[in-house]
């Protein structure tokens, strides 16, 4: 095979497990932008897939494929609530964020596990079928794209990057995204403005809630088929991307698609003759080190929120 | 600015416990199971019967050591104002740096000298990797956190390749490293007998005396106050003359070996292997020991037995009761969690004193300023 | 027609402090109504019941007759009420116009036709604001005229300026003014926060001056002489003057040679500075906040790196000096702040008196300290330098008061015996008989013969203390003069840029 034919051949797995991580870090990115630092996406991820899995079983029986979308909404609204928890420890209680995010993952894998053990007694959740590959008739035809878009892809795939698309419209052209972005660089200046900083850092981080619930569930749905107790350090991952795309949407793409290739290869290393001599572990922790190594290159003009991971008191300046 | 001034950091650290084991009550009581037959089985099998065996309390006794050092680690780090989050790979790189050394030596090699070596290489291979996010921090101000947690996930992948491809079990298991024998581990016999248990080995001795050591360090050293200097207030300290990278690069590289030894103690003594796939729970359970402790070695400690006996007595707790032994690790999460939302317990004593309402910061009188 | 503001019988307690008893005060429409007091006196709690932040426990507003309850700043600022911050209120990474539509109710945002508004307003009161540049970019004084235009463009028509002139070159003082009185012209009443006197001379037309959280005058200001406005601030006769002995001739101790230092940001924040500082005189070094002279300070103290240049202390080289050899050569500094740098807040007094010293014996040998010597020493400094701490040298330094500190970090500056001493803003924030001690204190340390380089943004307390005068700008020192050549104003223009610009030594 060429290079060009291997990358197209890898194409769909990599950017078909690059969208859980993009829900993810979306996520991630309204939570940091209001100022919430979340290293719990790994937890809330968990849990969506956990809610997704188990929605699925639940209804599969009576409604057939249509409970595996049924249960992406649903695995939503609980890895929403979940990260209630977090925003009330974040927001309301000062609590340090990075602790309160670490009792996040913690607390996810307790729970799931505990709960999946208790319901099925193994603590695996199998989802038969699942959230199934589709090409489009036509379009896949395409030379070079359509092998990239359109070739064994899973609709959530399109969900995802509408909601990202969403995401850079939400941030950057609605007084919502302002006043939200307001909070994670000056609080201040967002309450003397008028804005409730605790309102929007609820939003912030409740949206992280659905939206890493979402890749949770994509995750469980598309690659896992179903709930395994454990999501493999993707919620990190989009924690990287987040880090690696300079906290902007469209970083966040191309960080995580980036990713995703990396990991695909890494994966598939073995399989392949053209891999076969290359250390696959040079791939799996290359997300990890190029968004050490971009902290570095970039440690002077830092594209952090300033105020993110900072409890805001409205009685200090 | 973090605001430190909690005026009863004892009572929150005992409500935060509590707190999560009424948790863990409600999630028995929702589950359909009797809390008090729960938490009674699971405080006896920490100890079982003790004038029959004592493997149990060893067990205990051991897995408490492997968390103190964690917990240690954390608490040395967070006294220098660090969080090291990263614990978990220190530990695991700290475990495969002393199981590969311990390969390297002659198998006639006096068991004090296998001992020594494994816990020189296994607290330098974690100082190392804690070493990194110290002088990234130090030199190019990344934060510890995101600094530790990536190297988390490199020491996962890094360990988890060398495992399968130059350290596997056999050949059909990879997914596991190469088993020690006792003699090339941290277990010793006569403390076997005297437990009636292969896990209880020398850690616990290391545990003991690094409580010790970092509370002198900490307590009655110029550089353990130069640390805390650092911790509290690295401007300060600058302005003192103290070195506040030199100071992050050195706490990092203590809480780092502090990590490497609970790697040893837990892969080179409780068990004889790595386990690849997974980082040590340990690692991340040091955060609640190290919350709970107060950061202070001896609170460290007491924490520590706390969380040990959660940790041993959950297996018999669920062949006892049918709970779910996740159980013991939903409540340590919630206690991480609950130690975090300190804030809970100043607004609910708030709340029981009545109108003592706290004094808004406006009423200080020409302070210093923001 | 009634006052535009009323603040009826206002009385605001914390626990233990009562911050407002009693308070009365009305604004009439088209005044600038000034409002006088020392830190603590008790303005800031009333403009936050004005902004409904805090609650009164007592007392009633009443806005154009009209009583009113102010839950928050949203109904303050429905009631046209806006306030110019001493901190502003502005998000750095965001330009002008998106940090004006802040807090919009619509939901899409028209940038395009936001900064068109903005554009126009700001010409109408002739502000020339850029409505695309990011707040980042720009200088202080426009950051200030952002918030005033924020206020404008929200129809306030009460507006309060918030110690406004702290941050400003004398001349941009003197266009503020300006500005207020055009605002005055076109229909706005301001409520003017200072405790500079001089300033309620120029531009306020009545004055209501605060003490301990109760009024102790209205006056009109016409009639009424600074020094009056003074005594009923602090509540005795204070003298404006400092007495101070002529300086003696002594030697240059402490030499700065063609010194660059650099900023946070790689920027260049000194230039080719040259100074010296001679035995038994006080070297003032005036400039406007963000001109280097906190990246000099720093540098001269070892806390920052000199890039280029020479520094020299009694005629040593200390250019590449660690903070400690520093120290040992006899350097001292009071940091620019003191709860940043000055002060581990979360450690004992005694740990923080003995912080320049910890390393040395007798406070330490072989690596451990020695509590009971780092305690005997704390209570020499407590005592001598009158510092009040509830529980002596154990006092967590957290749970002392502000004048407190800053006697504490003088103490053990000047305790040390120094033959050069740093002082940097030594008197900010602190209440008026702090200040008068500590200034007695730096003028005895003059008279043993150490050479002080004193570092203030407030001009005033450098020209009263000062032999000489160096003044700093754009990270240049713009000229060194004599106690006799530095007035007002030419040390203002200088410290706007338009200096002698020659190199004075």
């Amino acid at each position: 095979m060429s290079a060009i034919d291997t990358f197209l051949y890898l194409s769909p797995m990599a950017i078909g497990v690059s969208m859980p991580i993009l829900a993810a870090s979306l996520g991630g990115l309204f939570s940091e932008r209001s100022g919430v630092v979340n290293i719990g996406l790994e937890g809330q991820m968990l849990v969506g897939a956990f809610a997704a899995s188990y929605v699925s079983v639940r209804l599969y029986p009576a409604i057939g494929a249509a409970a595996f979308w049924l249960s992406l909404p649903v695995a939503m609204a609980v890895a929403l609530l979940f990260s209630a928890l977090h925003a009330v420890a974040c927001v309301s209680l000062n609590a340090n964020h990075v602790i309160s995010g670490t009792a996040i993952n913690m607390l996810a894998a307790a729970f799931t596990v505990f709960f999946s053990r208790t319901v099925t007694g193994s603590g695996v959740i199998d989802v038969r079928g699942g959230i199934m590959r589709y090409t489009f008739p036509g379009l896949s035809n395409i030379p070079v794209l359509g092998k990239i878009l359109f070739t064994d892809t899973y609709h959530t795939t399109w969900l995802i990057l509408f909601l990202l698309l969403a995401s850079w419209f939400m941030l950057y052209k609605t007084s919502f995204g302002l006043g939200l972005r307001s909070c994670g660089e000056n609080p201040h200046a967002a309450n003397a403005a008028g804005i409730s900083v605790t309102k929007y850092r609820y939003v912030g981080v409740l949206l992280s809630g659905a939206l890493s619930g979402l890749g949770g569930a994509v995750y469980a749905l598309c690659f896992d088929k179903g709930f395994t107790g454990s999501i493999y350090g993707l919620g990190f991952l989009a924690l990287a991307s987040l880090i690696f795309g300079r906290w902007n949407p469209w970083g966040i793409l191309g960080s995580t698609v980036f990713f995703g290739y990396a990991s695909t290869v890494a994966n598939v290393a073995t399989v392949m003759p053209a891999f076969a001599k290359f250390p696959t572990v040079l791939l799996k922790v290359f997300p990890y080190v190029a968004t050490l190594l971009v902290l570095v290159f970039f440690s002077r003009t830092s594209a952090a929120p300033k105020a993110a991971g900072e409890a805001f008191d409205k009685d200090k300046h | 600015m973090k605001r430190l001034r909690v005026p009863k950091p004892f009572i929150f650290a005992v409500a935060a416990v509590f707190s999560g084991f009424v948790a863990g009550a409600l999630l028995m009581l929702i589950i359909g199971k009797n809390p008090i037959v729960g938490y009674a089985a699971l405080f006896r099998g920490a100890v079982k019967n003790p004038a029959v065996s004592l493997s149990a309390v060893g067990q205990t006794l051991i897995m408490s050591a492997i968390l103190c050092l964690s917990g240690l680690s954390l608490a040395f780090a967070g006294k220098v104002g660090l969080f090291n989050i990263g614990a978990a790979g220190q530990m695991l790189i700290g475990g495969f740096a002393a199981s590969v050394a311990v390969y390297r030596l002659p198998t006639d090699c006096p068991k004090a000298l296998t001992i020594a070596v494994i816990l020189v290489v296994g607290a330098f291979g974690g100082a190392v990797w804690a070493g990194v996010a110290g002088v990234l921090k130090a030199r190019f101000g990344i934060n510890e956190v995101v600094a530790t947690i990536m190297l988390n996930w490199v020491a996962f992948w890094t360990v988890d390749y060398f495992v399968r491809n130059y350290f596997p079990r056999d050949a059909y298991v990879k997914t596991t490293s190469r088993v020690l024998p006792d003699a090339m581990s941290l277990r010793l016999q006569w403390l076997e007998k005297i437990f009636d248990s292969r896990f209880v080995n020398f850690g616990l001795f290391v545990a003991v005396a690094m409580v010790v050591l970092t509370w002198f360090i900490m307590n009655k050293t110029v550089f353990g106050f130069e640390l805390r200097a650092v911790g509290a207030n690295r401007f300060a300290a600058e302005y003192a003359g103290i070195h506040a990278g030199t100071g992050t690069v050195c706490a990092m590289l203590i809480a780092g070996a502090l990590a490497g030894l609970a790697g040893v103690t837990y892969y080179l003594g409780y068990v004889t292997s790595i386990q690849v796939g997974v980082l040590p729970s340990y690692g991340y359970d040091g955060i609640a020991v190290a919350l709970v402790g107060q950061n202070s070695p001896g609170g460290v400690a007491a924490a520590a037995l706390l969380f040990g006996v959660l940790r041993s007595g959950k297996d018999f707790m669920t062949i006892e009761t049918g709970i779910m032994n996740e159980l013991a690790d939903c409540v340590i999460a919630i206690i991480i969690y609950f130690s975090a939302a300190i804030m809970l317990y100043e607004k609910l004593s708030a709340k029981l004193t009545k109108k003592r309402a706290a004094a808004p910061a406006a009423a200080e009188t020409g302070g210093g300023k923001p | 027609m009634p006052p535009v503001i009323e603040m009826r019988n206002i009385t605001k307690t914390f626990p233990g402090v009562a911050a407002n008893s009693n308070i009365s005060i009305t604004l009439e429409e088209g005044e600038i109504h000034a409002l006088l007091g020392e830190n603590g006196a008790g303005k800031t709690t009333l403009m936050g019941v004005l902004f409904g932040l805090h609650r009164p426990d007592s007392g009633s507003v009443y806005i154009r007759g009209e009583k009113r309850r102010i839950a928050g700043p949203p109904d303050a600022a429905a009631l046209g009420i806006g306030m110019v911050h001493q901190h502003f209120k502005l998000v750095p990474a965001f330009t002008v116009t998106e940090n004006i539509m802040l807090g919009t109710k619509r939901f899409l945002l028209n940038t395009k036709k936001a900064a068109a508004d903005i554009a126009a307003l700001s010409a109408r009161h002739g502000l020339g604001v850029d409505p695309h540049a990011k707040i980042e970019a720009v200088s202080v004084g426009m950051q200030q005229r952002v918030e005033i235009l924020k206020m404008l463009h929200r129809n306030a028509d009460i507006l309060i300026f918030d110690e406004p002139t702290a941050v400003l070159t004398p001349q941009e003082t003197a266009e503020l003014m300006k500005i207020m009185r055009s605002l005055i012209s076109q229909g706005k009443s301001i409520i003017f926060i200072t405790h500079k006197l001089h300033e309620i001379k120029a531009v306020a037309d009545r004055c209501t001056v605060l003490r301990a959280g109760k009024v102790s005058g209205t006056v009109n200001v016409a009639d009424t002489s600074a020094e009056q406005m003074a005594e009923m601030m602090v509540g005795r006769k204070v003298s404006l003057n400092v007495v101070k002995p002529p300086p003696r001739e002594g030697q240059p101790v402490f030499a700065a040679q063609n010194i660059t230092v650099w900023g946070a940001r790689r920027e260049t924040a000194v230039r080719q500075a040259s100074f010296e500082v001679r035995e038994g005189e006080i070297l003032g070094l005036a400039g406007v906040d963000g001109n280097g002279q906190s990246e000099l300070a720093e540098a001269l103290a070892g806390l920052r790196k000199i890039h280029s240049g020479s520094l020299t202390l009694r005629g040593k080289d200390i250019t590449r000096a660690s903070v400690k050899k520093r120290m040992r050569q006899g350097l001292a500094h009071i940091p620019e702040d003191r709860g940043k740098r000055g002060l581990i807040l979360d450690f004992s007094l005694a740990d923080n008196l003995a912080l320049a010293l910890y390393d040395r014996p007798p406070f330490s040998r072989h690596g451990l300290r020695d509590f009971n010597q780092i305690n005997l020493y704390a209570q020499k400094i407590i005592s001598d330098f009158d510092v009040r701490a509830a529980s002596g040298g154990q006092t967590s330094a957290r749970a002392m008061s502000g004048g407190n500190r800053q006697k504490a970090v003088v103490g053990r500056e000047m305790e040390r015996k120094p033959a050069v001493l740093i002082a940097v803003q030594p008197t900010r924030g602190l209440d008026v008989g702090s200040i008068e001690y500590i200034h007695k204190r730096l003028l005895a340390l003059r008279e043993d013969g150490c050479a002080i380089l004193l570092v203030s943004l407030d001009l005033d307390e450098i020209l009263e203390l000062s032999d000489r005068v160096a003044v700093i700008s754009r990270g240049r020192i713009a000229g060194v003069l004599g106690a006799a050549e530095a007035d007002k104003n030419t040390v203002g223009l200088m410290m706007a840029g338009a200096g002698k610009g020659a190199e004075v030594t």
